[in-house]
């Protein structure tokens, strides 16, 4: 028998302290569905997402009501479609998108991603044409997800990737002006990508991936906030401990929860994703973390320090508590979608280039950031420039998901709803990268040795 | 399978007899109690055996919910492999 207080402990983590799986992703390959013939190609993707995911949000529903854990989002990656649409004859890859949002409708997940490119090196045919109809096919439709690779360590970055997502960033923004630029919210670009990543928007799964597969990413900010209480004063040691504890507990959890749904749905089981994920709910946020820590508002002195340790003490406990781990596995620190980052951001405590300090040490980079509508294309590029550089050289994964919020000015907010939150607009540096930018090419992979 | 079973609420007379005669209705069989008053509140916690039960765990899980909320408890059921996982190595 368990402890009395065992139980009230977990029961209370779920109810007041916001502790659930965020996400079960199932990751479906496409690959035996490129057809000549796009209209086909189209037919045999939805026919194939519908069935293997056909008791996805079932099995999470069962789950959820027999172990009295909620999951909050069931939803799946897909091959990146550049690959899959690459025979097919069509260029305009905004059909495929649509077909993605309707078997996500369908199946009834929230989120579909693998809209996707790896273009770290060059493009392809597939890929040029699919990061063209980025903007059209997000504006589009309502569920789907995109992401695009355009750095890697091994590779470096192709500077004409970054251009092009600068413009198409803007352009997608341009198109749902009407709706703050939504289309943004749901197109990241990467530096590393991983193939196994389980949260939107830059899930997709990788060739390296099997048939079919279950990952799934746990939360708990709120949790490790609540443990961190009871040891007020105590010195990083005792810091570190708590939180390895606390991450262990939460990953335990996690990976009975996709143990459980892999058996069931008859779908191996991928990975644990240790990530702290924050929603906009108040008491589920990571910056209260870092601010639980003895920093006034995070953004100040001492906010990179703190995450660095955040981020290793939660692996260091996840690691043993999962038989496989992968994913993007840290803190994330999207600025809308954590209350006290938001609060920070307003305040102006927290800035861009702080924002990009911290993405040295944490996974996974600039998220969810707003800036003003007339910010040009060559300064989104260079500020992803700025983000794969620190993923090319630290060997990380780092992303951009940034928001031109069409009509808004530094001060204003833009809602996007849900577990997207809001946004206020945060300034960009006004002096110009274009002549930067307008260069093109590819910047080297970088040296493996000599490391300072 | 084993379950927990957890009841919280204001105290006051004949929770127990309640929730217990409304488990043997659905045949749920009661393999351990354990009881107090935490903070003024009612707190109790119940291993129970669900084999027997011919409703779905899911079922069950919505009818305690909503026994206890006529009753101003907060009801629950859950699997007991979500405390093992989290408790126990």
């Amino acid at each position: 028998m368990f402890k009395r207080d065992e139980i009230l402990q977990t029961i209370e983590m779920i109810d007041q302290q916001h502790l659930d799986i965020r996400t079960i992703t199932m990751g479906i390959s496409l690959q035996d569905c490129a057809r000549e013939s796009a209209e086909n190609c189209c037919n045999k993707i939805y026919d194939k997402i519908t069935r293997c995911a056909e008791k996805l949000v079932k099995t999470g529903e069962d789950i959820e009501s027999e172990f009295g854990i909620p999951i909050v989002n069931k939803r799946i990656a897909v091959t990146p479609i550049a690959k899959v649409a690459a025979s097919s004859d069509t260029e305009d890859y905004t059909m495929f998108a649509e077909t993605l949002d309707r078997a996500a409708k369908e199946v009834g997940v929230n989120f579909i991603g693998g809209f996707s490119a790896l273009v770290h090196k060059g493009f392809t045919l597939g890929d040029i044409r699919l990061i063209n109809s980025i903007p059209t096919a997000l504006a589009a439709t309502e569920r789907v997800c995109s992401s695009v690779g355009v750095a890697t360590t091994r590779a470096g970055i192709n500077m004409d990737a970054v251009r092009l997502m600068g413009r198409q960033i803007v352009e997608a923004a341009r198109l749902t002006a009407d709706n703050g630029g939504m289309a943004c919210a749901k197109l990241v670009v990467f530096s590393n990508p991983v193939e196994d990543n389980p949260f939107m928007a830059g899930a997709y799964h990788g060739e390296g991936e099997p048939e079919c597969v279950i990952n799934v990413g746990v939360s708990g900010p709120g949790v490790v906030h609540h443990a961190l209480k009871a040891v007020r004063g105590e010195s990083f040691d005792v810091v570190a401990e708590t939180i390895k504890k606390t991450a262990f507990r939460i990953t335990r959890m996690g990976q009975l929860v996709a143990r459980e749904a892999s058996q069931r749905l008859g779908v191996p089981f991928g990975i644990v994703d240790l990530s702290l994920a924050p929603t906009p709910a108040v008491g589920d946020s990571v910056a209260e973390i870092l601010e639980e820590l003895g920093l006034e508002s995070v953004g100040t002195h001492g906010t990179t320090a703190a995450l660095a340790m955040l981020n290793d003490a939660v692996k260091k406990g996840g690691v043993m508590a999962s038989g496989h781990v992968g994913g993007l596995s840290g803190a994330f620190i999207p600025v809308s979608e954590d209350a006290n980052m938001i609060a920070a951001a307003e305040r102006g405590d927290l800035n861009l280039d702080k924002l990009e300090a911290m993405t040295c040490v944490c996974s996974v980079g600039l998220d969810m950031i707003a800036v003003p509508g007339d910010t040009p294309a060559e300064t989104i590029s260079a500020i992803i420039a700025d983000e794969a550089a620190i993923g090319m050289i630290n060997n990380k994964t780092t992303a951009v998901r940034i928001i031109p919020a069409p009509g808004k000015k530094v001060g204003d907010t833009v809602h996007f709803g849900g577990l997207l939150g809001s946004a206020p607009v945060m300034p960009v540096h006004d002096k110009s990268s274009a002549a930067f930018i307008a260069r093109g090419g590819r910047i080297p992979a970088p040296l493996h040795s000599l490391r300072n | 399978m084993k379950a927990i079973v957890t009841v919280i609420g204001k105290d006051r007379v004949g929770i127990i007899a309640e929730v217990c005669a409304l488990l043997a209705k659905n045949d749920v069989n009661v393999l351990d109690i354990s009881q107090t008053i935490l903070k003024g509140y009612f707190t109790m916690v119940m291993m129970v055996d669900t084999s027997g039960c011919k409703m779905a765990f899911s079922e069950l899980s919505k009818l305690l919910q909503e026994e206890g909320e006529h009753t101003g408890l907060s009801v629950r059921i859950q699997r007991e492999d979500i405390f093992e996982a989290m408790h126990r190595i």
